[in-house]
């Protein structure tokens, strides 16, 4: 843990409270139906031309169920469109490399991903995505799941803010405005940036290079069908070697382990089906091409996370600098902090904002600190081989990056839902590889995914105001509006559909033979893999805990299920909470009324993300991560 | 029913409670309470673990033992808060019996028994009676003993007309004949609805209580998740979770503690408001309570004494003082007001001027009203020696009028006489002040003033203080013009007051504050206070107030004394503090629980994870059988704070939560850490496991 690197985190951090603000005001702005901008004399007409296509009144709000159902119509739409052009890519035009359709449930699975601002991707984007997909099947929801995202929290802003009101705002009114006012200009002006660094912008086919060192590695061989072949193979264990007298033979003091095959209660040895390995000979090399800078710059603005490449941000073109990476970085946070910024805005407590903005951070930098100082302090099994890289666990990093670039990112990209990784999460140390799986079960809410980390987040915030409201002696009341039963109850639907999602389908993967057979690894790190799956997908961060094979129909299925679950079965209890939010009178606040401010309720709030939202996981965590970080000390390995 | 605090574990309330523990065992009552239902659900399949085990059969055992403890630990809670109002309502229940009733009809008296009386009767009551129903005096007055419902000994005064009509059922006549017309029919008798309040029978759940319900029902919905996808997260890691540690675990995370004391906190508020003597309506009430942001106040009584009282006088240019005080004592020798008769009193404790017989005068007294707005008397010295004085010469009768500065004025210059400017003056002093001037006129001479005083009660600027603290703000009501009111509100410390105020202009200003998103309390007792106190949301009436009064308001003051609206807000504080600090509590509890449990499960199979055993508890079993324990033992650990209450102190709400989060919060955390430790020691020594 370097002086530089410290640094560094202060200069992200210092860099981050800077442009909150500023982000803020301008979200203030896009999010007002009658705001102005200093792009409207360029933007104003197409955002005119567009609802009188559209056939949408500006001027007209919504009351949360109609908000809500034009979200879904449109999410179902959009989501249906995608669909068709995944499958149909070999028949449509810019796919140079002839790529052909995706599976009925890749395809699916991708659609859903795209459509809920997960952005999981079961596929390596190089090899299955025609430019035209990654174009517009998928770019276009890259913008559209991070506006509606946006949509929804400034809905719930609103109704925070307004008093004894029916409406929320106009759900097409939001995505148009913040679509061409928010996320087009600030896209453009950072995929030019992102092109400075190096990163590439084109519509070339892939080039190859016949590599100066060709080398051999082992594949499964293939059938007919294109099926593996497998073969029964015993299973062994370890054994200690015995010597003739049948005493253990010690090699310096430890027992030499053999291994011998593991029988069964019979007696007979055991067998298992393993994959038939073949060699095959790489002595060329494709190297992708594509236009990476635009795909780029939304996938973190919109914090969709989505590689153009398999690598991601690991992968040079897409990160070339280290100043790409940390504008990447930033740019992943940017619209989710300025939105606590708006929310102080619109309630006319700016101190709140803050609050929430600083519990926040508070939770972002324990994890940061913690997956950094264990990825510092590195694997002790290595250490003990005296194959210690001299700075901590570079298993699965880009050299380029690091310890601390990739600690921080992957803390950033789990908190945000953002799911862009430049570091391998799956070769973090057991606690390293913790922190971003926390994050994500915490919910997306510490900054979280562009509008979802602020609605998120307003739960939790409902929920600590009524236990601490109570504990004031009141009935609890969020800057003025009392929060009664009804509230509660959609609040904690919110959490509940959370938790079943990620338990209940970790469960079932774990005891099912298609979950079991999209496994690499066996053990503790086995759940794990498994267990930030379908919490990443139902958070709908989307990055993966690699070492999964997800491309299965069950698996795109149930992930994809999970998405749904994570995005839109949360989204309609918190809409309806809007709706019975908007509707009540709003009380001046007093002496007998807590600040919804400050320090204690700082604590409060993170409290209860820990204790309501968090706490659940922990028996899950326990069997994973945990009993691996201590298995690991003990010098196995799995 | 004073408020004498009964012993929390008074053998005759803990003793028939064991026995209800088990009777609210009945599984129709427990699923009112999701929490506790599944606790109970719990026992039973660990019961029947038992029975199905193949080993560590006295573990299970055992901890089918606390678990059946733990529900009925809950049970018991609810009994004994129960139980405390039951007893209560035997007594009132006493003054129930039926009695028999001279009903009125068509101007005869008939004999029947008070359950046949309906409302519109006409029922004529006399010494020694016991009032058959509710009702409103229409005619007489008498004296009645409501020791029956307010504990008080001490007759109050029960006449027709004004504010001090109505009567309760089950209160005796002790002097004089009343004829009562019944305004509330059998089982719906005020003493009717006391009782259903106390006992509980009516008990519907609060706002608050529904929304903590939810909220509780929730948690134990996703925990009940947590636990039941455990099993197979057990079967990939090759672990068996047995179903009575799984069941052990979902117990211990439940938040059994509050969700055991919930109804016993409820049921406590109420009892609290009871033994202050206080009724409310309906439990929603007393939450309210605990809301009220404005409080409308009554001048008098509440805020300055029940009268205003004579503490100078002010001579006019020329006039002695002695001769301002013998005429004003003259004039006030038949005033049986309050206010005349202080005239007196202070007359004699100034100028040792001693009271005359009122035959001695031979005057004729001029009694007060609304018309002169004077009072006074006429001396005839012919036939009158005054004592200690001669008599003035002159006209024949001597006149002494006193009286508002205005009339007096009138009457002075009427007889020819004049008004100096610098009694004006003093009049205009005296109201800036406050006080209330009363000008005295010997005949065409104005004497002076005397100067009537409203006396703040004390200790009452300080209740203020400490109700601003709390984020209340009061506004004081009165029917004196707005200048002797803003003096009054300056001295008494009031937030805001309301001078000249109508019943009509008091309604309006509760509706006003509550479109303002007020939630505002009121005390009252007059008929035309009814409107007002149905609007508020917290209307406390009088007891001695009209039956309009009674109705209108959703709480009765047995005592009828309005200052106990602070206690009332108090309370109903009190009750949502004590909720919201258990569940704090409990949600916190989980934390120590997971570290005894979550290693213990998973020690057999991953004796790597010894160092997550941070308390070192000794064995597994042991470890959960610990939580276990701990878990029930809390639940009666804490009866007596749900029947008592977090205490409440007037400070910021900021400094109460940081108080909370820091005893309930951090100490919830904390506390089973150690409480699992020592119990862990003591059940290993025991060879309990």
């Amino acid at each position: 843990m370097h002086s530089s690197d410290w640094l560094q985190l202060a200069i992200y951090m210092a860099a981050l409270l800077a442009i909150t603000k500023p982000m803020g005001l301008y979200l203030m702005q896009v999010l007002d139906a009658n705001g102005r901008t200093w792009l409207d004399p360029v933007i104003r007409p197409f955002e005119r031309l567009t609802y009188r296509v559209m056939g949408v009144d500006r001027t007209r709000e919504h009351g949360w169920k109609q908000y809500t159902f034009a979200m879904l119509l449109f999410s179902l739409v959009s989501c249906v469109f995608t669909y068709a052009i995944l499958r149909l890519q070999h028949l449509l035009p810019l796919n140079p490399q002839g790529l052909g359709p995706l599976s009925p449930d890749l395809a699916f699975n991708t659609a859903v991903s795209f459509t809920t601002n997960t952005n999981w991707q079961s596929y390596g984007g190089e090899g299955t995505m025609s430019y035209l997909s990654q174009m517009v099947a998928l770019t276009i929801h890259n913008f559209a799941s991070a506006a509606t995202g946006i949509a929804i929290a400034a809905a719930l802003v609103r109704a925070i803010a307004r008093n004894s009101m029916a409406t929320l705002g106009n759900f097409w009114v939001d995505l148009v405005r913040t679509t061409y006012y928010l996320l087009l200009p600030l896209c453009l002006v950072f995929a030019v940036v992102l092109v400075s660094q190096g990163m590439i912008q084109n519509f070339n086919g892939y080039t190859k290079a016949k590599l100066t060192e060709p080398y051999t590695i082992q594949v499964p061989k293939l059938d007919d069908k294109g099926q593996p072949v497998t073969t029964n193979a015993p299973v062994l264990v370890q054994a200690p070697k015995l010597d003739a007298a049948g005493k253990p033979v010690l090699a310096n003091g430890v027992a030499v382990m053999l291994d011998v095959p593991k029988l069964d209660e019979k007696g007979q040895p055991m067998t298992t089906n393993l994959p038939v390995m073949v060699d095959q000979v790489v002595d060329e090399q494709v190297i992708a091409q594509g236009p990476m800078a635009s795909q780029v710059a939304i996938k973190m603005l919109g914090t969709n996370g989505g590689g153009f490449t398999n690598a991601n941000a690991a992968h040079p073109f897409e990160n070339p600098t280290p100043l790409s990476n940390f504008l990447q970085m930033l740019s992943i946070f940017a619209i989710g902090s300025g939105l606590t910024y708006y929310l102080g805005r619109m309630t006319k407590n700016q101190a709140h904002g803050w609050s929430v903005w600083g519990a926040m951070m508070a939770m972002f930098l324990a994890g940061v600190l913690v997956c950094w100082w264990a990825e510092a302090r590195g694997n002790s099994i290595h250490q003990a081989l005296g194959l210690v890289a001299t700075d901590g666990n570079m298993e699965g990093k880009e050299v380029r990056f690091g310890i601390f670039n990739s600690s921080l990112f992957a803390a950033i990209t789990t908190a945000a839902s953002c799911g862009a990784v430049n570091a391998m999460h799956d070769s973090f140390t057991a606690i390293g590889g913790l922190v971003p799986l926390f994050n994500i079960e915490l919910g997306e809410v510490v900054v979280g995914g562009v509008g979802a980390g602020l609605y998120g987040m307003l739960v939790f915030v409902v929920l600590a105001v009524f236990i601490a409201g109570l504990m004031v002696g009141r009935t609890p009341e969020y800057l003025g509006k009392k929060i009664g039963a009804y509230e509660v109850k959609m609040a904690m639907l919110a959490l509940l559909v959370l938790t079943l999602s990620i338990l209940g389908f970790s469960a079932w993967a774990l005891v099912s033979q298609w979950g079991l057979a999209g496994l690499n690894n066996a053990g503790p790190h086995g759940l794990s893999e498994i267990l930030y799956a379908f919490s990443s997908a139902t958070g709908n961060n989307g990055s993966a805990f690699a070492g999964l094979t997800a491309n299965t129909p069950w698996y795109n299925v149930t992930l994809g299920l999970a998405m749904l679950i994570g995005r839109f079965l949360m989204i309609v209890p918190i809409m309806a909470l809007a709706g019975s939010l908007v509707r009540k009178k709003i009380s001046p606040p007093s002496a007998g009324t807590f600040p919804v401010s400050g320090g204690t309720f700082i604590l409060l709030l993170v409290g209860t993300v820990l204790l309501i939202g968090a706490l659940n996981f922990l028996p899950a965590l326990a069997l994973g991560p945990v009993v691996e970080h201590f298995l690991t000390a003990q010098g196995k390995l799995f | 029913m004073t408020s004498k605090a009964t012993s929390l574990f008074d053998a005759k309330i803990a003793g028939p409670a064991v026995g209800e523990a088990f009777r609210k065992l009945d599984p129709r009552l427990m699923v009112k309470n999701p929490v506790m239902f599944v606790t109970q659900v719990g026992a039973v399949l660990t019961t029947v673990g038992i029975f199905t085990a193949t080993a560590d059969r006295g573990f299970i055992a055992q901890l089918a033992v606390w678990l059946w403890f733990t529900v009925l630990f809950a049970n018991f809670a609810e009994a004994v808060a129960e139980g405390r109002g039951k007893a209560q309502a035997d007594s009132l229940r006493k003054a129930r019996k039926d009695t028999m009733a001279r009903r009125l009809r068509d101007g005869r008296e008939e004999r029947v028994t008070a359950p046949e009386l309906v409302k519109g009767d006409l029922v004529v009551c006399e010494t020694g009676d016991v009032i058959p129903a509710d009702g409103e005096v229409i005619e007489g007055i008498a004296s009645v003993d409501e020791a029956a419902i307010t504990g008080e000994s001490a007759p109050v005064v029960r006449e027709s007309g004004g504010d001090r009509s109505a009567v309760t059922g089950g209160t005796k006549v002790i002097s004089d004949c009343i004829v009562i017309r019944v305004t509330s029919e059998k089982g719906n008798t005020f003493l009717d609805r006391m009782i259903a309040m106390v006992e509980g029978a009516k008990r519907q759940k609060t706002p608050n209580e529904i929304a903590l319900t939810i909220l509780l029902s929730a948690l134990t919905l996703v925990f009940l998740l947590v636990c039941f996808t455990l099993k197979p997260f057990g079967i990939y890691s090759a672990t068996v979770f047995s179903v009575p540690v799984l069941i052990a675990l979902l117990v211990c995370l439940i938040p059994t503690t509050i969700g055991g004391l919930l109804s016993a906190i409820g049921i406590s508020g109420i009892d609290r408001l009871i033994r202050r003597n206080v009724m409310a309506t309906s439990g929603r009430a007393v939450e309210a309570a605990g809301d009220i942001d404005v409080l409308l106040l009554d001048k008098t009584g509440t805020i300055t004494l029940g009268n205003r009282m004579a503490s100078e006088f002010i001579p006019a240019p020329g006039v002695t003082v002695e001769r301002l005080a013998d005429a004003a004592q003259l004039a006030s020798l038949a005033d049986e007001t309050p206010e005349g008769r202080s005239i007196a009193v202070l007359a004699k404790e100034k100028f040792q001027l001693r009271g005359r017989e009122v035959a001695d005068t031979h005057a004729k007294f001029v009694p007060f009203t609304a018309q002169t707005r004077m009072s006074g008397v006429d001396l005839d010295p012919s036939t009158a020696a005054p004592a200690g004085k001669s008599p003035r010469q002159g006209d024949g009768v001597r006149r002494i009028r006193k009286g508002a500065a205005d009339s007096v004025r009138q009457w002075v210059l009427n007889q020819g006489g004049s008004y100096p400017d610098a009694v004006a003056r003093t009049v205009e002093e005296v109201s800036r002040q406050g006080g209330t001037p009363l000008v005295v006129a010997d005949g065409g001479e104005v004497l002076g003033v005397i100067h009537l005083k409203d006396v703040v009660k004390g200790g009452i600027k300080e209740r203020f203080a400490q109700l601003r603290k709390m984020g209340i703000r009061t506004v004081m009501i009165t029917g004196d013009n707005p200048l002797t009111a803003a003096a009054i509100a300056a001295e008494a410390g009031v937030d805001d007051f309301m001078a000249q105020a109508t019943p009509e202009q008091k309604l309006k200003r509760i509706r006003d504050e509550q479109a303002a998103g007020h939630l505002v309390a009121m005390t009252g007792d007059g008929t035309n206070d009814a409107p007002a106190l149905a609007q508020a949301d917290v209307g406390v009436a009088m007891n001695t107030g009209t039956q309009a009064a009674r109705e209108a308001g959703n709480m009765v003051d047995l005592d009828s004394n309005p200052t106990k609206l602070i206690e009332i807000v108090e309370i109903g504080k009190q009750l949502l503090m004590t909720r919201g600090s258990l569940t704090t509590f409990s949600i916190a509890n989980d934390v120590a629980k997971y570290f005894a449990i979550i290693p213990a499960m998973l020690m057999v199979t991953f004796p790597a994870i010894a160092p997550l055993n941070i308390m070192h508890l000794q064995s597994p079993n042991s470890a959960i059988l610990s939580a276990i324990i701990f878990n029930a033992l809390i639940i009666i650990a804490l009866i007596p704070l749900a029947l008592k209450g977090v205490a409440y102190r007037p400070v910021g709400a900021l400094a109460i939560l940081q108080r909370n989060l820091l005893i309930y919060g951090l100490g919830g955390i904390l506390l089973p850490f150690a409480g699992i430790k020592v119990i862990d020691v003591a059940i290993t020594s025991l060879h309990l496991v």
